[in-house]
């Protein structure tokens, strides 16, 4: 279960990215929202929402908006999540926000976070507004009816309070050492 | 026809993917029994040949085998008809295995 509730502050992090450079969640103060997204490469939750993550960074990094994503998975046990592999998916799949490794695991258990995907937005005070899954349909994109995500993302960007502040992550388990 | 449908509990896909299963031997007319096993350990994943959650086999087949088997705890994807890749396996990717194993029999 989450450390995190609607209204806690971020958990700061400094973490490695794909782009060879380290990553602070304070790098990403300023913006209006945060979303980080635990994530990995070999999960196929993931695989299947990670064009959306790839497409919703797109629609609102105009609105100051920035995902960031974070692989803590053990890779000895689960070699597609190692940190030249998340290199490869991130040019394969031209990711447009940071994939940082967690490989300590910390962020991961400070943050309680348990699936991959797990999204964890927070707004310009760093404050959490939402965590939970992307939207209600992991197997086919065309029949989402519920866009958890891009509804508390444009809640947060106009100022209006989150209607639905929590939903359950789906997807599969991290994969702790 | 021998029908298995293995899965690990941490994937949340195994619900609909036996629904889908179910439909899908409805659909084509077969009435073997679907025999469910439950993976729990990696020991289990090594001794079924688990690929990964969910899988279903037909008369010892995978229906969507992988190029490079690796047997774990683990939920695992399917490369849909449109290229995406997915938790659950399509109905017709079972459909098709179902109706080649009939072919076989025939």
């Amino acid at each position: 279960m989450t450390n995190l509730k609607a209204g806690d502050k971020a958990i700061p992090f400094k973490l490695p990215g794909v782009d060879d450079k380290e990553h602070s969640f304070d790098d990403y103060a300023g913006e209006s929202a945060v979303v980080v997204i635990f994530s990995c490469n070999h999960c196929p939750y993931v695989r299947a929402w990670e064009d959306r993550m790839v497409q919703i960074q797109a629609d609102y990094v105009g609105k100051g908006v920035q995902l960031v994503a974070i692989n803590a998975n053990d890779e000895s046990k689960y070699p597609d999540d190692s940190f030249p592999k998340m290199k490869e998916r991130a040019r394969e799949k031209k990711f447009n926000f940071p994939y940082l490794r967690d490989e300590m695991q910390s962020v991961a258990r400070a943050y309680g976070a348990e699936r991959t995907p797990e999204v964890f937005l927070f707004d310009r005070n760093s404050v959490l507004r939402y965590h939970g899954t992307i939207d209600d349909n992991y197997d086919d994109p065309k029949a989402v009816k519920e866009h958890y995500l891009r509804r508390a993302l444009d809640a947060v960007l106009a100022g209006r309070p989150v209607s639905i502040a929590e939903t359950k992550p789906v997807g599969c388990s991290i994969k702790w050492k | 026809m021998k029908i298995r449908f293995l899965y690990f509990e941490d994937c949340p896909s195994h619900d609909e993917a036996l629904q889908r299963l179910r439909r899908s031997t409805e659909a084509e007319g077969i009435s073997a029994d679907v025999e469910i096993v439950r993976v729990e350990t990696a020991e289990d994943a090594e001794k079924f040949k688990f690929i990964g959650s969910p899988t279903i086999t037909v008369n010892g087949q995978d229906i969507d085998p992988p190029a490079k088997p690796h047997y774990a705890l683990t939920c695992r994807g399917y490369r849909l008809e449109d290229g995406r890749i997915s938790p659950l396996p399509s109905e017709a990717m079972i459909r098709r295995a179902l109706r080649e194993a009939k072919t076989k029999e025939s």
